[in-house]
């Protein structure tokens, strides 16, 4: 057994003049989620689609449990599994129909294969949908059986590429749950997501991605403290005073005022690092300030870094989509 | 509760339990990767549920054959041999061909149907052989074609069709151009795998396959047409294949246009067959 799921060097993919995936190194540790985290067009799916086999890499090297890629393709289909953006589902067949037809071409005869669907489709929640066609399920069932038809050959190593994008809240609770449950069984799984609080609910480790580079890896702590332990905002009653308000939280958190369209809104990110107290406490004397200067404040939110002002705090620009897919 | 609203009750909330996930999760014993041949079968098996799930698919296999007889027989057959039954002894060989190869475009619609839903990313990360899945759509097709064939021959004989060579003239004509037609379909296999669109698969598989029927042996005798047309008649692969499929179903196997199709249908094979699979590598 290796330690190391995944090594990547230099990957490269390019697709017309838009070098999607450029130069990426990566390594992801078996046994626990790795997250990725981008924003659309950040090459995220790419890469992904280059490390489950079905795109061939422009240049560099990626070996998945020691297999290349490229040269091994075949022993690394065997070792992983992909979910995809897109449910990779036969809308015309039924749900059982869809793990049975799987289950056949990983090589089970027709009454494993059956009984291999059934178990999975009732840890999925799908017995009673067993008999539907595909296209009569909701979101997070379709999600579902597209999870479970990853599964269904017990693989290694799991890719979940943005697996609660477009989902309702209690489907996406429901993908959460499944995700910790194949994690704790020893499946490694690498989750690509655009929302940063998903991340750092699922994953042990996370690789920041930007134009197909890595330009951060770490702990989801270490990364939000990199970026600031979080983002107070604060609404004036008084427009006028916005300017003297920026001054005095900039001074007192010791970090740059983020630029808000809303001339009643002051953004300032918390630093965090350096600091001994905790961030909430922070931002109460950086607010009893302004309460001293006299100026109202008729709300405020101390909350987590977003994707953007984590994209801001990393590449000085904001976490912009690309025209172009990933 | 007497709030719930039915969609709840039918359907209670799934709520994933670790244990029941880590039970599938069980690395067991893996089975042996399927063969090249079972792994194709079970394609073919998936293509023979989605008829099962939506048989409108089969409308044109079915009514569209029966339609192009009926039309050709009695919009040609006075004109044509004096009677329509004459004209049918000529004409339902011709019409067959015409119907199936017409059939053939449809292995790109589903090629290209099929990609577009994401579902051959599946495929395509499994540990099988590769050109599986294509060659299972076509299994499938070809059952397509055998029922379009069967179809014909019995309106065919309903209205009077009288082949020379019996049953076993009728069923080689149809063997053959089962045959080819699998070869021929690979054309469209990659035009699906190709471009964009379902609707530029039509367009494109339209354009090719109008002038290469009709303008060909199937609707009259070519000596009838104009030299530079009797030029393009004469080095179409579908005049070569009627003429093969004439000469069974009526008894007299013609040795040389057998030899024709044969040959064609290894080369559309040989040619095809690899472009196809790298376009599908490629995607």
């Amino acid at each position: 057994m290796t330690d190391t799921a995944i090594e990547t060097n230099g990957l490269v993919k390019v697709f017309g003049d838009n070098r999607a995936v450029d130069g990426l190194d990566l390594t992801v540790p078996a046994g626990a989620v790795f997250g990725v985290l981008g924003p659309n067009g950040a090459g995220k799916t790419t890469a992904v689609r280059m490390l489950a086999t079905l795109l061939r890499p422009d240049g560099g090297a990626a070996r998945v449990f020691g297999h290349d890629v490229v040269a091994e393709a075949d022993a690394v289909r065997s070792l992983v599994g992909l979910t995809g953006q897109y449910a990779s589902l036969d809308e015309d067949m039924t749900g059982r129909e869809n793990l049975v037809l799987i289950g056949r071409l990983l090589g089970f005869r027709k009454p494993a294969a059956r009984a291999r669907a059934d178990e999975l489709l009732e840890a999925f929640g799908l017995t009673a949908a067993a008999e539907r066609q595909v296209k009569n399920y909701s979101g997070g069932m379709r999600r579902r059986l597209d999870i479970s038809a990853t599964l269904l050959n017990t693989p290694r190593l799991l890719f979940l590429d943005e697996p609660t994008t477009g989902l309702d809240p209690r489907s996406r609770n429901q993908v959460w749950d499944i995700v910790r449950a194949v994690v704790s069984y020893g499946t490694t799984v690498l989750l690509t997501t655009q929302y940063l609080d998903e991340a750092d609910q699922l994953a042990s480790r996370i690789a920041v991605i930007d134009h197909g580079r890595l330009i951060a890896e770490g702990t989801p702590g270490e990364l939000k403290s990199s970026v600031g332990a979080g983002t107070v905002h604060v609404r004036l009653r008084d427009p006028g005073r916005r300017a003297d308000a920026e001054k005095l939280l900039s001074a007192a958190l010791g970090a740059p005022a983020t630029p808000d369209p809303d001339p009643r809104r002051v953004v300032v990110r918390v630093p965090g690092h350096g600091s001994e107290r905790g961030a909430a406490e922070d931002a109460a004397r950086a607010l009893s300030e302004l309460a001293a200067a006299g100026i109202v404040v008729d709300d405020f939110s101390l909350g987590q870094p977003s994707l953007d002002e984590v994209f801001l705090a990393l590449t000085d620009h904001p976490a912009t989509s690309k025209e172009t897919a990933a | 509760m007497t709030t719930t609203t039915a969609t709840e009750t039918a359907e209670p909330v799934y709520v994933p339990a670790a244990e029941t996930i880590g039970a599938v999760l069980d690395p067991r014993e893996r089975p042996a990767r399927p063969s090249a041949l079972s792994a194709s079968l079970t394609f073919g098996w998936r293509a023979v549920l989605k008829i099962k799930h939506v048989p409108e698919q089969l409308f044109d296999v079915t009514a569209f054959p029966i339609m192009m007889t009926l039309m050709f027989t009695y919009l040609f057959g006075g004109a044509l041999a004096g009677s329509t039954g004459e004209y049918l002894q000529f004409l339902l060989p011709g019409i067959m061909v015409q119907s199936v190869v017409m059939t053939t475009m449809y292995s790109g619609l589903a090629v290209n149907i099929d990609i577009a839903k994401g579902v051959f990313d599946r495929f395509k990360s499994l540990p099988i052989w590769r050109p599986a899945a294509l060659v299972g759509n076509l299994l499938g097709d070809v059952l397509r074609y055998v029922l379009a064939s069967l179809v014909i021959t019995v309106v065919g004989l309903i209205l009077g069709f009288r082949p020379g060579g019996g049953v076993v003239g009728v069923a080689a004509g149809i063997g053959l151009l089962v045959v080819f037609s699998f070869a021929f379909s690979w054309i469209w296999t990659m035009c699906g795998l190709y471009l964009r669109s379902e609707k530029s698969v039509m367009g494109v598989s339209m354009l090719v396959l109008f002038p290469l029927t009709f303008l060909s042996n199937i609707f009259v005798d070519p000596s009838t047409m104009p030299g530079w047309l009797q030029a393009f008649v004469e080095v179409n692969p579908i005049t070569r294949l009627v003429a093969a499929v004439r000469s069974l179903m009526s008894g007299n196997p013609d040795m040389g246009e057998l030899t024709w199709v044969f040959i064609a249908t290894a080369a559309l094979l040989a040619v095809f067959g690899p472009l196809t699979m790298r376009a599908y590598n490629r995607k």
